[in-house]
């Protein structure tokens, strides 16, 4: 993973890697770290991609980090549209590249 | 949905939304904090580097050491402040003088307060240039938040545009986690943060090319590369241009003030260039034209972090006397004298002329 | 606008100015221990330099904007300037040190963290490599990550060495 090994002025303690679990990303099994942003985890998995727009079909990726842009959007347990800077990573997650608006999936997240 | 009422409302858990805080619960104010990322600090948590200022401002202290100082003084006033992170307040309903917020992505709140806060802090701004939406253009605070928040390496070759203070001192920090910093472009012919910032990467052998610019990105997918180029005394293009190798463009051109929730409050907006938007009149206790609402820090103007925590202290304070609580007043001199110090500079002149702008003596009722 | 004033509006010190003014000579060459060079050449709000001379030399600013004012007489060269200041921009240069070396002690907050008796490269305000140096000590004295490096290197730098790079 592409993550800091040292830090002249900050203890490694402070990133908070505590509990390394495994998610997917569009099928893919990867490690994170629960509770840091899943934009974060992806991207120290080298993930750059993270939705497409409707449209033009441009490839999208991290941007703000504070859940402003709409940039990192992606599809996350099947719920469009998930900020992915600013959720938290947990075991198991299913994170998928968007394409497009995504879908309104009303029905099956009032189903659970 | 949940409804939930305070005292006070702090929108925001910045360096400006935390002082408030503070300062509000220790006039014996309850107050509710609601933060938007993971954890509270705001762009605080972010700085590894040393504040300027005086010692009334942590001069000296790394930035994520204050976020701390501010988290245990708040934590002083027990049970008086709560804080709800991963929320954001998505909207006030000005008749029913209500928030709304949102809590992850699947849960909501409304939210009443006797009085408001805004602590909102300001958001990245984009230039123009072919490809800039390409992955690997990255805002500085975004390639902070990766690197020293969450240990993340936002790449190996980065190209930083703009040398401004956030500029500047984000190239330092990257060279610190072991990313090398290509250049620094900057379309100004001459650095627009403090000169000391500068010299600091200029030793560590991180070119500063004033009077340029980023063209375009290259790349299909991702960044593979910039093109840069020189410009005029006009700012246009003088045909001089040149490729960087790199897999981050990293953009520091500037913030603009985040202002939704004031402008939904009806809080009288002005434009003012030299605050970097559209921000709201405000009298000398921090107070808007909506009599219930308050503001400071970056959603008042941009300005610097050291600032913002005393903007913080005057609307906690005088949000909490509004309220009938045993506030200290007097401090409003003291915190106003420490305003007009951190402003006295030649960096501070852009800020006095366009604070003038928007400030009031009083409200017409 | 001169070469001069483009390279001094990118962070590079060109010439004497307020704020980054040189020990007299007479005074600097003889000085065991070394005096303090600042180079904090613009108005900006911050004092820790003059807050935390021991020795006075630094005078009190009568406005937190105040560019730094020395009185070098006063200086011990203790380097605690060096460790404080938010902007690294103090220096101590102790040309007394020997024959043909000065002790530069600088500022330093990069990894990685070099040990007594290594070898590093002495850097120029534009990080030109301009000699080799040997560390002679690395001192922490705020305990706060700004380490203050001692390198002993030619004296013939003392206008040009303001860092280093270590691990080469």
């Amino acid at each position: 993973m592409e993550l800091i090994a040292e830090h002249p002025v900050l203890d490694l303690s402070y990133f908070k890697r505590e509990e390394r679990v495994w998610f997917t990303f569009d099928g893919v099994a990867m490690e994170g770290f629960k509770g840091a942003p899943i934009a974060a985890a992806l991207h120290a998995n080298g993930v750059r991609v993270y939705r497409e727009t409707p449209n033009m079909k441009r490839p999208r990726g991290f941007f703000c980090a504070i859940g402003k842009c709409s940039s990192c959007f992606m599809v996350v347990d099947g719920i469009p549209n998930v900020r992915t800077c600013v959720t938290p990573l947990a075991a198991g997650m299913k994170v998928e590249t968007q394409r497009g608006k995504g879908r309104a999936l009303i029905a099956p997240i009032i189903s659970e | 949905m949940t409804d939930i009422s305070t005292d006070i409302l702090v929108v925001g858990g910045g360096a400006a939304g935390l002082s408030a805080a503070a300062e509000a619960a220790s006039c014996g104010a309850d107050v509710l904090i609601v933060e938007g990322d993971l954890r509270l600090g705001g762009q605080l948590v972010k700085q590894t580097h040393k504040f300027f200022g005086s010692r009334d401002e942590y001069a000296g202290t790394r930035g994520y050491k204050i976020a701390d100082i501010l988290l245990d003084e708040i934590r002083e006033n027990e049970g008086k402040v709560k804080a709800l992170t991963n929320t954001t307040v998505t909207g006030y309903y000005i008749e029913d003088k209500t928030f709304t917020a949102m809590r992850g992505e699947d849960s909501c709140a409304r939210i009443k307060a006797r009085r408001t806060i805004v602590a909102t802090g300001a958001s990245e701004r984009l230039i123009p240039f072919p490809n800039n939406d390409l992955p690997g253009v990255y805002g500085a605070g975004a390639v902070q938040t990766l690197m020293n928040v969450y240990g993340v390496t936002p790449g190996r070759r980065v190209l930083m545009v703009g040398a401004g203070n956030i500029g500047l001192i984000v190239s330092y920090q990257m060279t610190q986690a072991g990313v090398e910093v290509a250049a620094v472009v900057e379309a100004m012919p001459k650095i627009g943060g403090y000169w000391v910032h500068a010299a600091k990467i200029r030793r560590l052998g991180i070119p500063i090319l004033l009077r340029h610019s980023v063209k375009e990105a290259l790349g299909e997918r991702v960044v593979e590369g910039a093109v840069i180029m020189e410009l005029d005394d006009k700012f246009n293009p003088t045909g001089l241009e040149r490729t960087i190798e790199c897999d981050v463009i990293c953009l520091a051109v500037g913030l603009s003030p985040t202002t939704e929730i004031l402008s939904h409050a009806g809080c009288r907006m002005r434009y003012v260039p030299e605050l970097c938007g559209s921000v709201a009149e405000r009298d000398r206790t921090m107070r808007t034209s909506n009599p219930d609402f308050w503001s400071a820090g970056d959603a008042m103007g941009i300005e610097e972090a050291s600032a913002a925590m005393v903007e913080g202290r005057i609307a906690g304070l005088c949000a909490a006397d509004s309220l009938g609580l045993p506030a200290k007043m007097e401090k409003l001199d003291e915190y106003w004298a420490r305003l007009n110090r951190l402003r006295a500079g030649e960096v501070g002149a852009k800020i006095r002329s366009g604070i003038g702008k928007v400030s009031r003596d009083e409200w017409e009722v | 606008m001169s070469e001069n004033d483009l390279l001094f509006n990118s962070g590079i010190l060109t010439d004497e100015r307020q704020g980054a003014i040189r020990p007299p000579s007479g005074l600097w060459g003889a000085k065991k221990g070394g005096l303090v060079i600042v180079e904090c050449p613009q108005r900006i709000p911050c004092n820790p330099c003059a807050t935390s001379c021991p020795a006075g030399a630094i005078l009190p600013f009568s406005d937190i904007n105040d560019t730094p004012l020395i009185d070098y007489e006063k200086c011990t060269g203790c380097a605690i300037c060096v460790a404080a200041c938010p902007g690294l921009a103090c220096f101590v240069i102790d040309l007394a040190f020997s024959e043909d070396k000065a002790l530069y002690k600088l500022p330093y907050e990069m990894l990685p963290l070099p040990s007594k008796g290594d070898t590093v490269t002495c850097l120029g305000r534009g990080g030109e490599a301009l000699a080799r140096g040997t560390v002679e000590a690395v001192i922490e004295p705020k305990r706060d990550k700004t380490y203050v490096v001692h390198v002993s290197a030619p004296r013939e730098f003392a206008n040009g060495i303001r860092a280093i790079k270590a691990g080469v």
